[in-house]
């Protein structure tokens, strides 16, 4: 068994509330901090930890921190990024809905060090519930004293608030989220300057990952050193894996990074191997936003060597043979999945949520989504392939935001491991058609396949 | 081209009021904006769509323009800008629900309810949609209903026909 550091007590009834939370621990990091250490050390400790942000980027959190500009008479303010919205992840969703206190307690460790007196966390409007459920927790919190002015008679005030969005991917991205925190459309800013010299409200901002800031608890429990024992190389601590598709047992899994990929899939202690006895295909190893990869590239290196579920090992080989850890959601493709209509699908995902800002990113992901649904429903020709190589090298690295690059991945991995099933669509169109497309088996009718409207 | 028709002037009640207010004490002074998309939803909870007159009544409140409230209404995903069914159904047309059969379900409602997506049921009671990831790959299909955004996972064709009749019973 792993060692599990923040789904520990998930099981535990009660654990919601602030007083199971307790009684298995709870806000000891909270009281160690304030009374026991400076800002300055907990920065230090979350340094040590090499704790990774856990959204996607990977950029290490303790120095992301550390470049917060801190001008004397300036409000500073941490922001939590809970716009989860990147398919294949809800590792999020799970840990606000079942250990809502994890991530205050976690709030209120990194404001402190931070220095802020007022942070928000920003939930994608769609979780209403869990937005519910933190505003309920944070109440609890507040009563207990944790939370308001003075805290635990140390001096420090803080106020925590829960901001919903409006349903837009894009408010993933850091400027993007402030922008809508502003109440403005969430389109992302230009970079520099970051968000640590001016964020929101022009004021420095840190703006983290749930799960990364759910993971400054352990941190400061156990201490940094500590934390960075568990793991591998680079790849420190654990990670929530959020795992779906045709698995035995989809769902989230906290797993000690540099588990082998193999385990992660087959091993009944994490996802019991592929539904229905079927064989693996392909995995998107981190978000839909990751280069897809075939099944051996997955599970062995190029070299033959197991992969690993840590940073470096996924990435191994660069795009050629690799992918990323991303945000850990990991989606397993059998062997009857159609690859052509699962990068159109999202195709059409990217297209439905580009804020319209850069002409590459607003006209290219439709452009794709076309000629994949041309290609889909079997009325493709032989150069649409490489047109979509074309334009998808035309929209990464030319947009303001990632959004473009996280467009252009899917379409660019799919075509390098997958172009045979591109070209059999062109080739055979009536007996593609014919297939199933393992969408439970179900064939959808050309006429009724929606295709995003115009914008 | 959006086409908004005119509508009926609406009023907010003193209870709406009172949580509008409690929502801009969370930012700083000169910076209420930022109650925008809060304000937004609290209006489409109680009216269950926001129509341009609603925009205009929070330009009002918040001291900004009518064109500030309407490109972030129309910009975000979640405010319904025409009235929808009284449960309407959002269902995750993403690729990991799709993988595990969400546009069968997608179909399935249109077949059961007897209007194609975006329309209201004769009764009022229904509409439905397909929406971009709502991030419950691992237990999909999954819709949600609004504005309470109530949660169903593991959708079956059987499990939705018990949820719409469930529903109509209520």
């Amino acid at each position: 068994m792993g060692r599990k550091l923040l789904l520990e007590h998930i099981n535990v009834p009660g654990i919601n509330t602030l007083e199971v939370y307790r009684q298995k621990g709870g806000y000891r990091a909270v009281e160690k901090a304030l009374k026991t250490l400076t800002p300055e050390e907990i920065v230090e400790e979350v340094k040590k930890s090499g704790l990774r942000g856990r959204g996607g980027a990977g950029f290490p959190t303790g120095m992301k921190w550390s470049f917060l500009a801190k001008p004397e008479g300036v409000a500073r303010y941490l922001v939590c990024n809970a716009d989860e919205s990147e398919p294949g992840t809800f590792k999020d969703r799970y840990l606000m809905t079942y250990i809502p206190h994890a991530l205050i307690e976690g709030m209120i460790v990194a404001s402190f060090a931070l220095g802020a007196k007022v942070s928000y966390i920003y939930v994608r409007g769609e979780m209403m519930p869990q937005i519910r459920i933190l505003e309920r927790a944070i109440a609890e919190a507040k009563a207990a004293g944790f939370l308001g002015k003075n805290i635990l008679g140390t001096g420090y005030d803080l106020e925590l608030y829960v901001q919903p969005g409006g349903g837009a991917y894009i408010c993933g991205e850091e400027t993007a989220l402030l922008e809508s925190l502003e109440g403005k459309r969430g389109n992302p800013r230009i970079k520099p300057p970051f968000p640590a010299i001016a964020g929101l409200y022009g004021c420095p901002t840190v703006v983290n990952n749930v799960e990364s800031i759910a993971a400054v608890v352990p941190i400061i429990n156990d201490g940094g050193d500590e934390y960075a024992k568990i793991g591998i190389g680079r790849s420190t601590g654990t990670k929530l894996i959020s795992a779906s598709g045709n698995l035995v047992k989809p769902g989230v899994y906290e797993i000690e990074l540099g588990l082998p990929v193999e385990e992660f899939i087959y091993s009944d202690e994490y996802c019991g191997g592929i539904a229905n006895g079927k064989r693996l295909k392909a995995t998107v190893a981190g978000g839909s936003s990751v280069p897809v990869l075939p099944a051996n590239l997955t599970l062995k290196y190029a070299n033959g060597e197991p992969r690993l579920m840590s940073y470096e090992s996924l990435s191994e080989g660069g795009f050629a043979t690799g992918t990323m850890m991303g945000s850990g959601g990991f989606i397993a493709f059998d062997e009857d999945q159609c690859m052509v209509r699962n990068t159109w699908n999202f195709a059409r995902f990217y297209h439905h949520e580009s804020c319209g800002q850069c002409s590459p990113c607003r006209e290219g992901t439709g452009w794709m989504e076309k000629v994949l649904h041309k290609i889909e429903h079997g009325h493709g020709k032989m150069e649409d392939v490489d047109l979509l190589w074309d334009i998808q090298r035309k929209i990464e690295g030319n947009t303001i935001c990632p959004l473009g690059d996280a467009a252009a991945w899917p379409v660019a991995s799919a075509i390098r491991h997958f172009r045979d099933e591109f070209e059999w669509h062109i080739k055979e169109p009536i007996k593609s058609q014919q297939q199933n497309y393992g969408i439970a088996n179900y064939a959808v009718p050309i006429e009724k396949a929606p295709v995003t409207e115009e914008k | 081209m959006l086409k908004v028709e005119e509508q009926t002037p609406v009023v907010f009640s003193s209870e709406l009021l009172a949580k509008f207010d409690d929502v801009i004490t969370r930012y700083p002074a000169d910076k209420s904006k930022s109650a925008l998309l809060p304000l937004l939803h609290l209006v489409q909870a109680e009216f269950l769509w926001v129509s341009t007159s609603a925009m205009d009544k929070i330009a009002e409140y918040l001291k900004i323009q009518p064109i500030e409230v309407f490109e972030v209404a129309t910009f975000y995903s979640m405010y319904f800008l025409k009235p929808q069914g009284k449960y309407a159904m959002e269902v995750c047309r993403t690729g990991p629900c799709c993988l595990v059969g969400a546009e069968k379900i997608l179909i399935h409602l249109e077949n059961k309810l007897g209007v194609k997506e975006g329309e209201v049921t004769a009764d009022g009671l229904f509409s439905f949609r397909g929406v971009e990831c709502l991030a419950a790959c691992g237990f999909g299909p999954v819709l949600q209903i609004s504005p309470e955004y109530t949660f169903y996972e593991n959708l079956t064709e059987a499990s939705v026909d018990k949820l719409i009749e469930d529903l109509k019973n209520k």
